[in-house]
């Protein structure tokens, strides 16, 4: 087991990712943050608490995307879906789509996919705490990147929040 | 987590989880069809036949429907227009619609136990869109998930379901469910429509004066007369069974209470219920047909095939 965040330097990575959000995109104006369900909506959260510090709260169009039903391995295993909650337009929206890590991009692509049900956004950026760069199956990069760490598929990132797990921390795993 | 059967034959072989399961994610899939494009490709890679032997408006177009908002393929079977009138069986019918490669079956049909004969042959999985005086589970879900929507919860709700409960599928399936799922039922009608034994049977009430019914639920789900499967005379006359059975404003607003009117169509105005009902403030009748999509959609998603 090896640290990946502290509780402190994840603490500064969150500000800072909302801090590079908002560079590109002043005052928030005509973009919504969107969380990825279950796991990313932690960090997205966070984020948008940060984001609420620094711009007017109410400018700020905050959503929550659960992509069960876009899936590409429905054939093999069954997935219970979470909550979408997306109670605006995200035509010519510039989208920021939240997740905790990026693995093999699989989720990304099923999330491109169903954004689309909510409008054509003229633009999507992807933010992610931990990007696991070797592992990708799919061609998808992010724009805002907390830690690149190098790790073998054996290998697990476990992202902990406080409210959920009691502690507050990124480690991975050797199985 | 996953549903414990292979097939939704009926509620009687459901247990809590796996309602609970189902009303979950078509809370879900409601959400979906609120969206400005209301289709996800969950099933694209799944081919559904709708086998109809028996005639339906609301819940043949509510599975269609369904099945294409999950992007499956959809194959469509009426009796009328099908070789069944030159004499085939069921079975056969159903083992060469299957050789096209077809994945799930949904099937109404007259004979009660007819999906559970063909689960018994076919690889594929069945769902019962209403066997005779059997079953009609999606039915008896949707009408759950409405009343949950409505009042928040299903257990200790009281509900009466009333009207024709000997000749109703929809009765027998909401009773079966509402009393896994914790639900007070009271059965109303004339006695000559209503089963001896069911009390005993099904962990139901049973009342033959309909005011009584109506002042202690908090649901009235009213059934259809269904002349067509009565072959000899039950009660007098229509006429008659509406001045004694029938659903009227007046009557609900003597009451001096809230209630919650529902029906699961098609409704025989003026005989089961007044048109001031249907159309009127207690109902959420068409919101049952809304939910049905989504509960569908739900049946058919934990349903589709998969390797295990």
């Amino acid at each position: 087991m090896k640290t990946i965040l502290s509780e402190q330097q994840l603490a500064l990575t969150v500000k800072r990712l909302a801090h590079q959000i908002l560079e590109n995109n002043l005052s928030l104006t005509n973009t919504s943050i969107i969380g990825l369900q279950p796991r990313g909506v932690w960090l997205s959260n966070r984020i948008v608490q940060e984001l609420k510090k620094l711009v007017e709260p109410s400018a700020i169009e905050y959503g929550k995307l659960d992509i069960t039903f876009y899936r590409d391995d429905v054939r093999k295993s069954l997935h219970i879906a979470n909550a979408t909650d997306i109670p605006f337009s995200l035509e010519n929206k510039k989208v920021v789509l939240i997740d905790d890590v990026l693995y093999t991009g699989r989720t990304i692509r099923a999330a491109l996919d169903a954004l689309l049900a909510f409008g054509r956004p003229s633009k999507v950026t992807l933010c992610v705490l931990v990007d696991r760069r070797f592992n990708r199956e799919l061609p998808i990069q992010p724009d805002y990147t907390g830690k690149t760490i190098d790790t073998i598929i054996s290998q697990k990132v476990i992202v902990n929040w406080k409210e959920r797990d009691g502690s507050e921390e990124v480690i991975l795993l050797d199985s | 987590m996953k549903l414990s059967t292979k097939h939704l034959l009926g509620i009687k072989d459901l247990n809590r989880e796996d309602i609970q399961l189902i009303l979950s994610t078509a809370e879900q899939f409601k959400e979906v069809l609120q969206r400005p494009v209301k289709k996800v490709p969950s099933l694209r890679d799944i081919t559904i036949v709708n086998l109809f032997y028996e005639n339906s408006t609301r819940t043949r177009m509510s599975f269609e429907l369904a099945e294409r908002r999950l992007s499956a393929d959809v194959l469509n079977f009426a009796l009328s227009s099908s070789s069944s009138a030159k004499g085939e069986t069921l079975l056969d019918t159903v083992n060469n619609i299957l050789s096209m490669k077809v994945d799930m079956v949904v099937m109404r049909h007259s004979a009660s136990g007819a999906p559970h004969f063909l689960a018994k042959h076919i690889p594929a999985a069945i769902v019962n869109a209403g066997d005779g005086i059997n079953e009609h589970p999606t039915q008896a879900l949707l009408d759950a998930f409405s009343m949950r929507e409505k009042l928040g919860k299903l257990e200790g709700l009281k509900v009466a379901i009333i009207g024709d409960i000997m000749h109703s599928r929809v009765a027998l399936s909401n009773m079966y469910l509402l009393r896994k799922m914790g639900a007070e039922v009271v059965v109303a009608g004339p006695p000559t429509l209503i089963p001896k034994y069911i009390a005993e049977a099904l962990g139901v009430r049973v009342e033959y004066n309909l005011k009584k019914a109506l002042q202690w639920c908090d649901v009235a789900n009213v059934l259809r007369i269904q002349l067509e499967r009565q072959n000899q005379p039950l009660f007098s006359s229509l006429r008659e069974y509406n001045l004694a059975y029938g659903i009227k404003r007046k009557l609900l607003e003597s009451l001096g209470k809230e209630i919650v009117i529902m029906h699961p169509g098609p409704i025989n105005r003026g005989v089961e219920m007044d048109s001031d009902v249907a159309d009127g403030p207690y109902s959420i009748i068409l919101n049952q047909v809304e939910n049905g999509v989504a509960v569908r959609m739900a049946v058919l998603y934990l349903l589709a095939n998969r390797e295990n």
